[in-house]
């Protein structure tokens, strides 16, 4: 536990009878939960390691409660934390010890499915396979899937951008969202974007979209929705080393095929999907890749047989092709059951989640083994190989002694290592509190302080979700102020014409 | 007017912080060959960026490449075409619309004005290709945002907004872009002699297929009658054309090109052109060739609408019966180009009502500058809206020091 969060306020703390009853004036009835048992659920997010009783939980079910509960929390000072299934992997729905939890579950419909323009309108809390569901009738689904889509909510996905196996082809939650309706701490309430390509002005809804709670609450989307392939199929491929499956990867995308989805996991992560679903992986593999391809069947059996021949031409030691639907499914069931595959070997892990340049695979791979003998911490390996997005599980005990401080350790260095060959700290699961403090690897204090003027735009006094994704903050003021230097001489020494 | 020819992102520092001591705001220019876009501006200096041209990294199987914004756009396509690799977002040559010369144009300035092409139903705008950039503000300070990898959600995803904020935001100096496989090859199912409307319910049953169409497209028979080939050659004055695009591997394209015109076969039969042919008419759809400068349109102001894609048909057709203009449709019928005839404020008032209630927005891509200061070039929006846009530009650039006044009218841009 080496994260620290904001000072509480106890001014704030100690008016919190009084706060309570004002926002129950807000959202009556059960809307609003005080009691330390009924707020047990909340306490925590998908970083379960970390657990702190927010001040109070309000369930607004309207945008205009919502916008009371800001308003009057701005008006007052009291910090919020927009929530909304809660299985965030970097904490950022952790609540603060003096702010409300504002959780967005009772947001549940879906307002509208237009299919001539390829849209459905939603509310925040409406989770990810659901709309999918609704539109699955006439062929269509909404393509980022993450792993957790039966319980995460279509708003978390926008704050957290989140990604899936698919998005190497169809791209992140920011491809495909096409406006929102967003709740200011101020309680104004404004809409970006619509039914249409683009937005006017400035692409607000790119920034909105991965701003982890930060800006504002999300309180309706609209999605842009696709026609599903007509079909797909699956190729499962064993190396004898990483290397070879790293080229593999490589030299697909360099052929010009973007697969629907590319899968890497590495020996440990195979044994322990086999044992828990039984999907008969290859065992003597170091390597398996899993690699699909989908659209229309001329195009998807032509693409498998070109990806076979590189495959064996990278050396592959086996390799089978889904033959059904069946089948394919067989060959993922390992793959999406990979963390709880590895939460059964292992008393507790941590998924980590930066990003690299593909060619710097077996580079990390081989130094990720170093460092496991070093912190004395088994490390399985999923990856979204496609697009060169890891999730080492780091495996560790946190009954016994000093191993999740060296669980956190092991895994804050495999970030730097993954800033240090060219990539980012976080793929898709974003910084919350997990990574916050490790921002500065990646930006000069210049880079965050534009980012958190940016803020400043939303959220003057830096009341949401404070604590989360900057290791530092600053009041807007000060971040504004301009330092003007040089003197009278305008534009010197720069050529001109 | 004094031109800064900027040799590195120190210079552009150097310049921001003079402009700023010296209250003297900036025009950041590429090659300017979008100068004619945009609402004129109150500045008296350029900051040209032209000799910011170098390609910094080029990695075909990381589908990124890295360039330095003042990088010629045509030299930047050549170098990836050589891989068989594009921008998905087929940006758009806007010389032909301008009359500006051809071949110009910057990596920084396609970046900056965003503006995607036919493609954009399938692969995205500008924006979600966009995958890093270093620039420098208007508090004369060089930050980096986003990342070189095509998956990263560290920090705010700033690079969304430097797409389309037309330099009013920071000064680009390098930017990461995804570059994605150029498909095999590409078929293009050619409709002909439906009306707007029925054209559009023809892209909107197409979109909705499983045979991933990447250009759907409506040039109803005026259009027809202002373009030269491939555009004139391929309809008549007299017959609309309605265009629908495959793109992959030969047997899929031709495969899916086949089950699409059986889908359609209720709008009447279809042609299918291939390969260069199909290529030249899309690209011709991408530069608004019926308008060209060059052409019988040259002095009627073009407008740029953006709108709910199967509203697109009605708009179009009404929109074009009462102003006596003219209309085409890409995006399938999301993407309205719009010439009208001259006249005091290019129409604008009436049309951006009728856009308005669609849902849409329209700018006015090409006018007089008399014109363009007359009227707001960028679709005003909703007052809150509006005002959170101009914070998030003082987040950036607090006195207004670049590109002043290019998508606001008024005092306070
Ligand atoms: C088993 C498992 C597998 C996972 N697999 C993937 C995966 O494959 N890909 C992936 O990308 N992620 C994955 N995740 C992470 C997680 O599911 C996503 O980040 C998800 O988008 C979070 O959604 P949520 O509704 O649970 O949000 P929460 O956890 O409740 O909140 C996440 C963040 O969003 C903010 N927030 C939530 N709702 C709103 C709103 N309406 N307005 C403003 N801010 C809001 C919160 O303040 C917080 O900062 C996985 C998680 C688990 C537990
Ligand atoms: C053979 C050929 C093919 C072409 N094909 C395409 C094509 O496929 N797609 C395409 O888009 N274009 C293409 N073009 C060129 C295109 O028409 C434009 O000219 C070009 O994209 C705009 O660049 P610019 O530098 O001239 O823009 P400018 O007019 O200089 O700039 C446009 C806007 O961006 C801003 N801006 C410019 N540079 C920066 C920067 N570094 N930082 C911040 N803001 C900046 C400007 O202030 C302005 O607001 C092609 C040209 C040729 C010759």
């Amino acid at each position: 536990m080496t994260i620290l969060m904001p000072e509480p306020d106890q001014a704030v703390l100690a008016r919190r009878g009084e706060i309570v009853a004002a926002l129950r004036k807000i959202v009556p009835g059960e809307g609003v939960i005080d009691s330390a048992a009924e707020m047990v659920p909340y306490e925590s997010d998908g970083l379960m390691a970390y657990r702190q009783p927010p001040m109070v939980v309000v369930l607004p079910d309207t945008t205009a409660q919502v916008a009371k509960v800001l308003r009057y929390c701005h008006d007052n000072g009291i910090k919020v934390v927009p929530r909304g299934s809660g299985t965030s992997l970097s904490g950022g729905a952790l609540p603060l010890a003096d702010g409300v939890l504002l959780g967005l579950g009772k947001f549940k419909r879906i307002r509208e499915i237009d299919f001539d323009n390829r849209a459905v309108v939603v509310e925040p809390g409406v989770t990810n396979l659901a709309i999918s569901q609704a539109v699955d009738h006439a062929g269509f689904y909404y393509a980022p899937d993450p792993s957790s889509q039966i319980a995460c909510s279509i708003g978390g996905n926008i704050a957290e951008n989140s990604g899936g196996v698919h998005c190497l082809k169809y791209g992140m939650t920011t491809n495909n969202v096409l406006g929102c309706e967003i709740v200011l701490i101020t309680g104004e309430i404004i809409r970006v974007g619509g039914k249409s390509a683009e937005t006017s002005g400035y692409d607000l809804m790119g920034i909105i979209t991965g701003s982890e709670g930060l800006l504002g609450v999300i309180t309706e989307v609209t999605v842009r929705i696709l026609q599903k392939p007509e079909t797909a199929r699956a190729l499962m491929v064993g190396f004898a080393d990483v290397e070879a499956a790293g080229k593999c990867v490589a030299d697909v995308i360099s052929a010009g095929i973007i697969p629907g989805g590319m899968e890497m996991m590495d020996k440990p992560a195979i044994h322990a999907a086999e044992a828990f679903v039984h999907a008969n992986y290859p065992l003597d593999v170091e390597a398996l890749l899993i690699i699909e391809l989908d659209g229309p069947s001329v195009e998807v059996d032509e693409l498998i047989q070109r990806v076979e021949a590189i495959a064996r031409g990278c050396g592959s030691t086996t390799c089978q092709i889904s033959t059904s639907e069946k089948e394919r499914l067989l060959f993922w069931s390992g793959r999406k059951a990979a963390f709880p595959a590895v939460g059964r070997i292992s008393p507790d892990y941590l998924c980590m989640d930066g990003t690299i340049p593909r060619a710097q695979l077996p580079l990390v791979l081989r130094r990720m083994k170093e460092m496991s003998a070093k912190y004395g911490l088994g490390v399985a390996n999923v990856f979204h190989a496609g697009d060169g997005n890891l999730h080492p599980l780091i495996l560790y005990d946190a009954n016994k002694p000093g191993e999740m401080d060296a669980a956190e350790a092991f895994g804050a260095d495999i970030l730097r290592l993954c800033v240090e060959v060219g990539g980012v700290l976080t793929g898709e699961h974003g910084v919350g509190i997990e990574k916050r403090d490790l921002m500065p690897e990646m930006f000069s204090d210049i880079d965050l302080n534009q980012q958190q003027r940016l803020k400043c735009a939303f959220d003057a006094n830096g009341l949401l979700n404070p604590g989360k994704v900057f290791p530092t903050l600053h009041n807007c003021a000060e971040l504004g102020r301009m330092h003007v230097h040089g003197g009278k001489l305008a534009f010197p020494d720069i050529p001109r014409f | 007017m004094e031109t800064l020819k900027v040799r590195d992102a120190k210079d552009v520092e150097d310049a921001v912080r003079a402009a700023i001591a010296g209250e003297q705001p900036l025009e950041i220019v590429g090659h300017g060959s979008k100068r004619l876009i945009g609402q004129p501006m109150a500045t008296n200096a350029l900051l040209d960026l032209s000799a910011l041209n170098a390609v910094t990294a080029y990695e075909p199987n990381e589908l990124i490449i890295t360039v330095q914004a003042g990088a010629p756009l045509a030299d930047v396509l050549s170098l990836i075409d050589s891989k068989n690799q594009q921008f998905a977002f087929e940006p758009i040559d806007t010389s032909l619309l301008l009359g500006t010369p051809a071949g110009r144009g910057s990596i920084g300035g396609m970046i900056g004005a965003g503006f995607a092409g036919p493609r954009r139903i399938k692969a995205g705008g500008a924006r979600d290709h966009l995958l890093g950039a270093h620039a420098v503000s208007g508090f004369g300070e060089s930050f980096k945002a986003g990342g070189r990898v095509v998956k990263n959600v560290t920090g705010y995803d700033v690079c969304k907004l430097l797409a389309g904020s037309w330099g009013t935001l920071a000064v680009m100096t390098e930017v990461t872009l995804k570059v994605m496989p150029r498909p095999e090859s590409e078929r293009t199912l050619v409709l002909r002699g439906l009306d707007d409307v029925a054209a559009n319910r023809a892209m909107t049953a197409a979109l909705g297929s499983p045979f991933d169409v990447s250009g759907a497209a409506h040039l109803p028979g005026s259009a027809l009658r202002t373009t030269q080939a491939p555009l004139g050659e391929l309809g008549a004055p007299d017959q609309s054309l309605t265009l629908l695009r495959l793109e992959g591997i030969t047997a899929s394209a031709a495969h899916r090109a086949g089950s699409l015109r059986a889908a359609l076969s209720s709008y009447g039969p279809a042609d299918v052109i291939e390969d260069a042919e199909s290529a030249a008419a899309w690209a011709a759809i991408r530069d608004v060739a019926p308008y060209a400068a060059s052409g019988p349109r040259a002095l009627w102001p073009v407008w740029r609408i953006v709108c709910p894609p199967a509203s697109g048909g009605a708009f179009g057709q009404a929109l074009a019966r009462e102003s006596q203009g003219e209309v085409f449709y890409d995006w399938a019928g999301g993407l309205i180009w719009a010439a009208l005839p001259p006249s005091k404020d290019a129409n604008a008032r009436a049309l951006r009502q009728r856009v308005d209630a669609i849902g849409g927005h329209a700018a006015l891509i090409r006018a007089s500058e008399e014109l363009r200061r007359a009227v707001d070039v960028f679709h005003p929006q909703e007052r809150g809206l509006a005002a959170l846009g101009q914070r998030v530009k003082h987040s950036f650039d607090p006195r207004d020091i670049l590109n002043r006044g290019r998508m606001a009218r008024g005092p306070a841009s």
